[in-house]
């Protein structure tokens, strides 16, 4: 799936890196514990979360993620915004839950990886 | 790249905000340096554990990184409380960070073991009241 298309399946606004929306994204994973993002995830693309700070921004760019959507409406600081532009990382913000935003790429076909 | 390249960063241990900078830094140069992604993914998130435990644990340290094309060698080094019990501190989802440190998102008692995962060899040399040194090795070839 598209970074374009989780922007239109969860209504998100594009926060960082625009130019990059047409990047393929093979899996998410959904979580507020960056520990077991990094104990536990493997090569998901995307991660969904309701935590904001820096700490997500370079848990994501260690895992080779591609996009972060904050959930709940919360947006970034700048340092973060500055820090993801560095990275290549997508940023986007949805109004949605995190189990709603999840749910929903669900559905329309993107996976966790398991195991 | 025929000689070992060392990299010094100071962990500041008064910042969380700043926690991971120096692991964010290694990612670039080994990217620069043209090694393989799944050498610099492993790398990366060892250091970036071995850094957040610092900044949580120890008020901050130093770490030290050599480059060759053999291998990837982190040491970290810190004058924290020192590990009492590091089978303990091993175990999974063990953990002695306190409440805020959860709320921040880290603490769920996964970083030892994950730098155990994600490196070839792992050594802590620890004493309570002294600090710890933990050394890592990931292979390149």
């Amino acid at each position: 799936m598209k970074i374009s298309r989780v922007k239109e399946l969860l209504e998100a606004e594009v926060l960082c890196c625009e130019e990059d929306l047409e990047t393929e994204l093979c899996s998410a994973c959904g979580c507020d514990m960056m520990s077991d993002v990094l104990a536990y995830v493997k090569n998901q693309a995307v991660l969904l979360t309701g935590l904001v700070n820096p700490q997500v921004i370079k848990t994501a760019e260690m895992m080779d993620m591609r996009c972060i959507v904050f959930v709940r409406s919360k947006h970034p600081t700048e340092d973060m915004l500055r820090l993801a532009e560095e990275t290549g990382l997508v940023l986007l913000a949805t109004k949605f839950t995190l189990f709603e935003a999840c749910g929903r790429l669900y559905v329309n076909g993107l996976r966790g990886e398991v195991g | 790249m025929a000689e070992a390249i060392t990299f010094h960063y100071d962990v500041d241990g008064e910042n969380f905000t700043s926690a991971g900078n120096a692991s964010v830094q290694v990612k670039r140069k080994l990217r620069q340096l043209g090694f393989p992604p799944e050498i610099i993914k492993r790398v990366s998130i060892a250091m970036y554990e071995g850094e957040i435990n610092m900044v949580i644990h120890a008020n901050g340290g130093m770490a030290d990184v050599t480059v060759s094309p053999e291998e990837v060698k982190i040491v970290l080094t810190d004058h924290g409380p020192g590990i009492a019990d590091v089978s303990l501190a091993m175990r999974e989802g063990y953990s002695t960070a306190p409440d805020n440190i959860r709320s921040l998102g880290f603490g769920a008692g996964m970083g030892l073991p994950n730098m155990k995962r994600y490196t070839d060899t792992m050594e802590i040399d620890t004493e309570v009241g002294r600090g710890t040194t933990i050394t890592m090795t990931v292979k390149v070839a």
